[in-house]
């Protein structure tokens, strides 16, 4: 009898090309998705040592961070050179390397982590890479996906193989019924703010129980996709009805005798019963409220209710921390998080810029109007959510209430484009980092819900979603 | 890849915890599709004012940490995201070595990509090194990874860890891909086992 295995161990032991004694392995890679910003560097070494791409079939190119998300965008114009030049260089790269691509101004085009699940690119029990921290989502699929850099990336391209060594097991269960107007997106904040953003350091976590089995396949992704904000090399969850239903019929999913054959062996991607797990965490989901991060990093998360820290309520470097975080943010100790108050709001990312977000998120906005002296984006995380959302008359509802509805890209969760906060700027983000300056210099981020920031932009301040609902 | 074997240097002391990529290298300076000329830029928004004049009092501003090659930092160094952008701004500095009490995952492989060693040590001994580094440029650093010692300016000496694989590629300055290529075989083979387990992948 073999030992019992995690759903990790399953998917790691099923790739492993060759292992050294010291543990040091070779693990095979099934799908690499790159996108403009880390691979022109990659590719520029590949074609200095003469090199081809190893399987430029299981390689996927995407622009996301750079591209306008501006209605005018299919007029070719991109003000600035720098990311026009990035852009460029991805779509030579592509076409000269013969890897799938979708350009700017192919309808399925979008953020590389929506892309990939939408085409059904990513399947469970795969390995998958790409240049970017939030690669993570795609382990939503029981598929063990996790960033890389940009040696890495040409590694990858080079010989569909990267160099490992095995992380931890970690296991987070969330346990019951979520309640009202609480999200996948509040549970992995939650998360992070029990293990702190080390926490999940050295480990892959593996996300159960009740409350992430009752997630569709869009709320399990808003919960990979911030395993990477914990430390957790990837974010996994197993494979199971849900997962197999929204794969069905993907235009890159297997078919047929094939599809079944596939189904037979996704099945068994389960921890098993006994499996060891390093570290465990459990938190009741009754327990999780709408949560807000109030300072700069992704565990500075408190429920909506409460009210700004101070520094001495915390111990060690976090004490430092936290005062340079609240004088960033300019931020008062005591202060009710519903009374700050934002001039900006952003809808999108590959963490919440899924139908299902912006489905939820237009259920709040119904009916109203964004508060004066509110900018509201809802930028989608691909076209193809964009014509999904026009289809169902999100875009309208939007539009109605104010926002701006806008193309698919990264956009403000990391303002390489023209989406940036100017300095001083405060918005509820429904992205995936508050660190100073990610939205834009001087930009200060509350991290939210897709819910939570419809909410805020109809009273222009920081609001409990439940009191809207 | 350049090698790293022994180095003596400044080391600069930045205590804080959580120290993202976003610091170490803000996303303006992305939009390269190059490798180098990113030491400029290190630190940035800690380093430079809006005028583009330097911040007097950020450690690598001051006179005796200019030429720092070691950096001693605070829990959780290089989280977020994957950017290799970070180590190339380090290294470009003259950085070749980061002492944390713990570094994030995808920064930390990045760094042995490009011959920066990043050494992980209890908080004890890196509150010695921080003190030690705080002494400024007359307290110079030994970090010899042959025998996987750091000597400080006193003379103490602090043992560390480093994966076996990493250290050899380190010491050697070995390319990882082209030791990949040779296991071109090993690789077909798995291929073709995985096209007949797995034939929709």
């Amino acid at each position: 009898m073999t030992a019992p295995k995690t759903l990790y161990d399953k998917i790691w032991d099923a790739h492993v090309v060759s292992e050294d004694n010291d543990g040091t392995a070779l693990l095979y890679i099934d799908r690499h998705l790159i996108h403009e910003v880390t691979s022109p560097q990659a590719f520029e070494g590949l074609r200095q040592a003469g090199r081809r791409v190893h399987a430029p079939d299981k390689t996927i190119a995407v622009p996301d961070h750079n591209v306008p998300t501006t209605l005018d965008r299919t007029d070719g114009i991109i003000s600035n050179e720098e990311s026009r030049i990035q852009l460029d260089a991805l779509d030579k790269n592509a076409r000269d390397f013969g890897v799938h691509y979708y350009p700017v101004d192919d309808v399925r085009q979008g953020i590389v982590h929506i892309v990939g699940p939408e085409q059904g690119w990513t399947l469970p029990g795969m390995t998958v890479v790409c240049g970017d921290s939030h690669t993570a989502t795609h382990g939503a699929f029981g598929a063990l996906a996790h960033g890389i850099g940009t040696s890495e990336v040409e590694h990858v391209l080079a010989t569909q193989t990267l160099i490992q060594q095995k992380s931890k097991n970690m296991k987070v269960e969330i346990t019951g019924k979520l309640r009202p107007g609480v999200t996948a997106k509040d549970i992995t904040l939650a998360v992070i703010g029990e293990t702190g953003t080390a926490g999940g350091t050295g480990y892959v976590i593996e996300y159960c129980g009740e409350a992430i089995r009752d997630l569709s396949m869009e709320g399990r992704m808003t919960v990979c996709n911030m395993a990477i904000e914990g430390g957790a090399r990837a974010g996994l969850i197993a494979p199971d009805e849900t997962t197999f239903e929204y794969v069905e019929g993907r235009p890159h999913a297997p078919k047929g005798a094939q599809w079944e054959t596939a189904l037979e062996w996704w099945k068994t991607l389960y921890s098993d019963d006994d499996a060891h797990f390093d570290k465990v965490l459990v938190l009741k989901g009754e327990d999780i409220a709408p949560v807000v991060t109030w300072g700069t990093s992704p565990e500075d998360v408190l429920p909506i209710t409460a009210y700004v820290p101070a520094p001495e309520d915390f111990e060690g470097g976090k004490v430092d921390a936290a005062a340079r975080s609240l004088d960033y943010m300019g931020l008062t100790p005591g202060t009710k998080l519903t009374d700050i108050v934002i001039n900006t709001v952003f809808i999108g990312s590959c963490t919440n810029g899924r139908i299902e977000d912006l489905r939820a998120a237009a259920e709040i906005v119904k009916g109203k109007k964004v508060a004066e002296g509110v900018r509201a984006l809802v930028v989608p995380g691909s076209g193809l959510v964009r014509a999904q959302a026009e289809d169902e008359g999100l875009g309208k509802i939007f539009t109605e209430a104010g926002f701006e509805w806008r193309l698919a890209g990264c956009s403000m969760c990391l303002a390489m484009n023209d989406d940036q906060l100017a300095p001083g700027d405060r918005s509820a983000s429904t992205s995936n980092r508050n660190f100073e300056g990610r939205q834009g210099k001087g930009g200060r981020t509350h991290l939210v819900s897709p819910v939570m920031a419809a909410a805020a932009a109809i009273t222009g301040h920081l609001t409990d979603v439940r009191d809207l609902m | 890849m350049d090698k790293f074997i022994k180095i003596t240097g400044v080391a600069a002391p930045i205590p804080l915890i959580n120290i993202d990529t976003d610091m170490i290298i803000p996303k303006l300076f992305l939009k390269t599709i190059k490798r180098s000329g990113l030491g400029v830029h290190l630190f940035d928004e800690m380093r430079y004012n809006d005028d583009g004049s330097e911040k007097p009092e950020f450690v690598l501003n001051q006179p005796a940490y200019r030429n720092a090659e070691i950096v001693v930092a605070g829990d959780n160094f290089g989280c977020g995201s994957s950017r290799e952008h970070a180590p190339w701004a380090i290294k470009d500095f003259g950085i070749k070595c980061v002492i944390s009490t713990s570094f994030a995952d995808i920064f930390f492989n990045n760094c042995f990509k490009n011959g920066i060693l990043p050494i992980t040590l209890p908080q004890e001994q890196v509150d010695v090194l921080m003190k030690d580094a705080e002494k400024g440029a007359n307290a110079r650093m030994t970090i010899d990874l042959e025998t996987q010692e750091i000597t400080t300016s006193d003379g103490d000496v602090i043992k560390f860890n480093v994966d076996d694989f990493k250290k050899h590629c380190l010491l050697e300055g070995l390319d990882d891909i082209g030791l990949t290529m040779e296991k071109t075989d090993s690789i077909s083979k798995f291929e073709t086992m995985a096209a007949s387990a797995r034939p929709w992948v």
